[in-house]
């Protein structure tokens, strides 16, 4: 049932180094720079992007992931679902309008597997990037890198998956479109929309709370994510694997990590989802093949590094 | 012109060269060696932690989560951000990842 959720509105990550982050993140990924503010944090968009960020770094001793923020349909929703996750038994946080440069009133809260997360109604809408509101074009001149197109949703892992699913679906709104159950019928891995996307936002179960799997970025067709490769080799970044497709989601993918080692990933394609869909089901057993189609076997890295 | 210096891990025996531009993680990856797990070479998983048991060493930046300042004075730092200063002697941390 929707309840007024509409899409990833933006990620806030840690850098341990923000010329090197905007060196990955703009130069390589080819996100445009839209603004900083006076905490030194950066704001970043992809070029389609209508709101003003969706990408915001900061500066800190620690990698990883701040929050994910999702944008809601208006202000009133946004008290509503305030009260809705009191109800649940959330502790909500509220961060006045300003706060993020452009950004209207938040308000945050933790899910049970020790992620914050935040809802907001109000982003200034700056428009997709170089190209102009009223007979666009099909693309800007001037991309970099890898032209990542917008960020598309994160993989977080962290304990209480059912907990969780609870609160994403009976308070936000979001379906079940994936999920990797365990022989003994217990949920390991879970992937929520909103939308019709086969993801907004994925878990994992894992022992330690609160860790970021990846962000990960859009691109059209299997040539960018082949370019995207390309362009991995040429600046010597960190890769971990691919390019190659996924089972879950059907995704195809490469991944590697920033210069803090977060990981990112740009992928195109995937399944698509409508809320009269079940979800799509693999079983752990067949783990290696719901990750990695084509090798069809684990990488020890791909579930162990996290930040 | 850059230094080259002798990196031995002490549990398996096995070493390699690094030069002081490189570090240990990255230099270990090129020649094909597999004593310490390699994660996101970026100073952020923490994966590829070990102690210095000797030898002289500069650290680029490391995840506070995973390298402290105690951690850093007693040689227990990460090897995707350990340059050598000297011929290293390096063995995998206690607790492995922390
Ligand atoms: S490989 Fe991740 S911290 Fe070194
Ligand atoms: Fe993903």
């Amino acid at each position: 049932m929707k309840k007024g959720v509409m899409r990833p509105g933006h990620i806030q990550l840690r850098v341990l180094d923000m010329a090197k982050a905007l060196e990955h993140y703009v130069e390589l990924l080819g996100l445009i720079e839209v603004d900083r503010d006076d905490k030194g944090r950066v704001y970043l968009k992809g070029w389609t992007e209508v709101d003003k960020f969706s990408v915001v770094l900061r500066e800190a001793d620690e990698a990883g992931m701040d929050f994910m923020a999702f944008k809601v349909l208006d202000d009133a929703t946004l008290g509503r679902l305030s009260e809705d996750l009191v109800a649940f038994g959330c502790m909500v946080e509220s961060i006045p309008a300003g706060e993020l440069k452009g950004c209207g009133r938040r308000i945050r809260f933790s899910a049970p597997t020790g992620h914050r997360f935040e809802l907001f109604a109000e982003k200034e809408q700056t428009g997709k990037w170089g190209i102009a509101e009223i007979n666009p074009e099909a693309w800007p001149r001037g991309l970099k890198g890898m032209k990542a197109t917008r960020f598309d949703h994160a993989l977080l892992y962290g304990g209480n998956l059912d907990e969780t699913l609870r609160l994403f679906s009976e308070v936000l709104g979001f379906d079940l479109a994936e999920q990797v159950i365990d022989p003994e019928g217990k949920r390991v891995a879970q992937f929520l929309t909103v939308g019709m996307k086969a993801h907004d936002v994925a878990f994992i179960l894992h022992a330690e709370q609160g860790k970021l799997h990846h962000a990960s970025f859009f691109l059209e067709t299997w040539d960018d994510v082949l370019r995207a490769a390309d362009l991995i080799s040429m600046t010597d970044t960190s890769i971990d694997i691919g390019p190659t497709r996924h089972g879950l989601t059907h995704g195809k993918t490469i991944y590697f990590f920033d210069p803090s080692g977060n990981r990112n990933e740009v992928f195109c394609g995937g399944d698509y989802h409508y809320p009269d869909h079940p979800p799509v089901t693999w079983t752990a057993d067949q783990l290696g093949k719901a990750i990695f189609y084509h090798d069809r076997e684990l990488n020890e890295r791909f579930l162990t590094v996290l930040t | 012109m850059s230094q080259s210096f002798r990196i031995t891990e002490t549990r398996s025996g096995k070493s390699f060269a690094c030069s002081d531009e490189q570090s240990v993680l990255a230099a270990m990856e090129q020649q094909h060696q597999r004593c310490v797990p390699v994660g996101c070479r970026g100073g952020g998983c923490g994966l590829c932690k070990v102690q210095v048991v000797s030898g002289e060493f500069d650290c680029g930046r490391m995840s506070s989560r995973h390298v402290n300042a105690i951690d850093r004075e007693q040689g227990l730092v990460l090897a995707c951000r350990l340059f050598p200063r000297s011929d290293l002697a390096i063995q995998p941390a206690p607790s492995g990842r922390s």
